[in-house]
């Protein structure tokens, strides 16, 4: 039994006689213990999907789905009652620019112990010398005088490594970091991915990055998830995906990163950008831009299917390139 | 055959910041004695994490700010002892692409009169002659004719670049001074703003001073690279150099930091510890002794300076014992 269960999840905003589907049929599971990455480019429904599992559209968008089971709970018929126990405690997140997820007005030392005291009810000495546990938990130096510091004072690094503490408060279950060393300088990043890979091996967490930097989810991720214009293209075991992808937008993706065209003057390109809301094409999303396009890809929208490696959303997946 | 287009020679360039009322005032030393060469046709990437100076670099070669001292020649001429008018000449042989095209563009200007504004205050052509040479120019970066008439909203973000990059190359400027170029675009974009590089490179035999944070991107574009560190350049070599061979501890922490999609091209982890340091406030010597693994006592009194080793430049007193 998955931690996390997503099946057939569809997000929709705007009205509803002309809507726009940010995430449609989406299947995703998370086990305990687990590194998944989600990987695409903007606009390819990364995000929303985390924040309509964690239940952060209200009101906004409209969340339709076969399964969205977090830890036997299910998360679509919950009470926000409910809700507000589990979100913040068993599941938390972290956000790509740390500098405007902290309150400028409160010291960070504040801003973690608010969550001990909600979720935990932790009072004086206890909460005060469990958020200090917290902030050497996260390789914070002077731990005890950060305490008092407010965001502005800290750095970009040491500000995500708050955000960190924060989350693991109340020791999650499941983590979700949404684009969590983007913000950040390469020899910082590498200090923060390193931290929370092995936070997440102490404390056998789930976690779930999110990420446009394919490298990054191929040096931490055990499987990932490739989106494409709201729907997930491929999804396998990592290193094997990114040695032989299946569809061809992940292999286009995978080409157009400099590291593959070493030695070459011009980038292998996928063609044009990912559609918007009004020029989604009505067969397969990707049909205009694919290099192996048939004439059934533009009538039909492919489903996505199983095979022996992983799953993927193409009716004519690059199973004989992988022979070759 | 290549010419050299530009000499930099110990650029230094200073600010005052206020410490506040009745405090005296403090000195941020941005960039501080940094000399190399550009030749026609060659691109130099000026490498580095935020508060090296890469764009302070920037903004004296394209002379948008005099340097506090050492010496620029541009084509031949020495910006020092320059006219009002030589420079008004100069200024139109250097141009610039920067990072956000969501910024970089006037909101209010159609694109066509936006390409054709360089014309119209650095040459006596009339407007049916400039609107022939942005529409060649927007034909040879790929905008459509239709284009023309659109504003900055119209577009996306790798379109943007291109009309960005349009505007820079409309003088056929001799330097095209880019910093971070494609770090706001999806890597699929960035593949293809990357090739356009490329071409306009080989067409018009422009020089490129390429600034990045992201070493994948600059090893696929860059004939040199300068790796720069608070203010200083600390390694400076031909890419094949710095890439096979990286001589200076912090240009070897910066690779090895670098997430890569391909397990052979992981290169084995070099820890360093620390934030980076403020240029406000630099640590004597070596500024980098600090987070570097390899300091010494020495390296916390003495400053580093640039020598030649195994056919490149690198500042670091130990970098024979490191290196053996």
């Amino acid at each position: 039994m998955s931690l996390l269960q997503i099946k057939n999840l569809s997000v929709e905003f705007g009205n509803a006689a002309n809507p726009f589907r940010a995430v449609e049929n989406l299947d995703l599971s998370v086990d305990q213990g687990e590194i998944v990455g989600i990987v695409g480019e903007s606009g390819s429904g990364k995000s929303v999907t985390m924040m309509a599992m964690m239940g952060l559209l209200e009101g906004q968008g409209r969340i339709v789905a076969d399964q969205l089971e977090f830890d036997g709970k299910n998360l679509l018929t919950i009470s926000p009652k409910e809700r507000r126990k589990i979100v913040g405690k068993d599941i938390a997140m972290i956000f790509q620019d740390p500098m405007t997820s902290l309150n400028p007005s409160y010291t960070v030392g504040y801003q973690i112990m608010e969550v001990l005291k909600v979720h935990q009810g932790l009072r004086g000495a206890e909460l005060k010398a469990r958020a200090l546990e917290l902030m050497e938990l996260v390789e914070i130096p002077a731990a005890k005088t950060r305490l008092e510091a407010y965001p502005h004072q800290l750095s970009g690094g040491m500000s995500q490594r708050v955000m960190i503490a924060v989350a693991l408060a109340c020791n999650p279950k499941l983590l979700i970091a949404d684009e969590p060393t983007t913000a950040l300088d390469v020899t910082i990043q590498a200090q923060i991915m390193e931290l929370l890979v092995n936070l997440q091996k102490e404390r056998n967490m789930a976690l779930i990055m999110i990420t446009h930097d394919l490298a990054v989810i191929a040096e931490v991720a055990h499987r990932v998830a490739v989106m494409y214009a709201g729907q997930v293209a491929e999804e396998g075991h990592v290193p094997r995906l990114f040695q032989h992808p299946v569809h061809p937008y992940t292999e286009a993706l995978l080409s157009s990163i400099p590291e593959h065209s070493k030695g070459a003057r011009r980038l292998t390109t996928l063609p044009g950008i990912v559609p918007g809301q009004y020029d989604r094409p009505k067969g397969c999303l990707l049909s205009p831009r694919c290099p192996y396009v048939q004439e059934r890809c533009r009538a039909e929208r492919p489903a996505i299917t199983p095979y022996e490696h992983g799953a993927v959303r193409c009716f004519y997946p690059l199973f004989d390139k992988e022979a070759q | 055959m290549s010419q050299t287009v530009l000499q930099a020679r110990d650029l230094t360039r200073h600010y005052e910041v206020s410490q506040g009322f009745l405090k005296p005032k403090a000195m941020v030393k941005a960039l501080n004695g940094v000399s190399f060469e550009l030749k026609s046709g060659k691109t130099l990437a000026v490498v580095g994490e935020s508060g090296c100076g890469k764009s302070t670099l920037a903004r004296q070669l394209t002379l948008i700010e005099a340097p506090t001292a050492g010496s620029l020649v541009l084509d031949g001429v020495d910006i020092a002892r320059a006219s009002k008018a030589e420079l008004k000449a100069m200024r139109s042989k250097v141009q610039m692409v920067f990072q956000n095209p969501y910024a970089s563009l006037n909101p209010r200007q159609k694109i066509g009169d936006q390409l054709g504004e360089p014309l119209l205050i650095n040459t006596k052509l009339s407007a049916s002659e400039r609107e022939v040479k942005v529409r060649a120019m927007m034909k040879r970066v790929g905008l459509r004719p239709e284009h023309y008439y659109r504003y900055p909203h119209m577009f996306s973000g790798g379109q943007r670049q291109r009309i960005a990059i349009a505007r820079a190359m409309m003088l056929q400027p001799q330097i095209v001074v880019a910093d971070e170029p494609t770090s706001a675009l999806d890597v699929s974009i960035q593949a293809q703003v990357l090739n356009l590089f490329m071409d306009l490179q080989e067409e018009f035999n422009t020089a490129y001073v390429f600034i990045s944070h992201n070493l994948a991107v600059v090893e696929h574009v860059a004939d040199d690279v300068m790796v720069m560190y608070l203010g200083r350049a600390v390694e400076v070599g031909s890419k094949e150099a710095i890439y096979s061979q990286p001589l200076h501890p912090y240009t070897k922490a910066l690779l090895s930091a670098t997430p890569s999609v391909r397990e052979e091209d992981r290169r084995a982890k070099i820890k360093i510890t620390g934030e980076l340091p403020s240029p406000l406030n630099p640590p004597t010597g070596c500024a980098f002794h600090k987070r570097c693994p390899f300091a010494t006592e020495r390296c916390s009194q003495e400053v580093p300076q640039l020598r030649e080793l195994a056919g490149h430049q690198v500042a670091c007193h130990h970098a024979e014992s490191i290196n053996a």
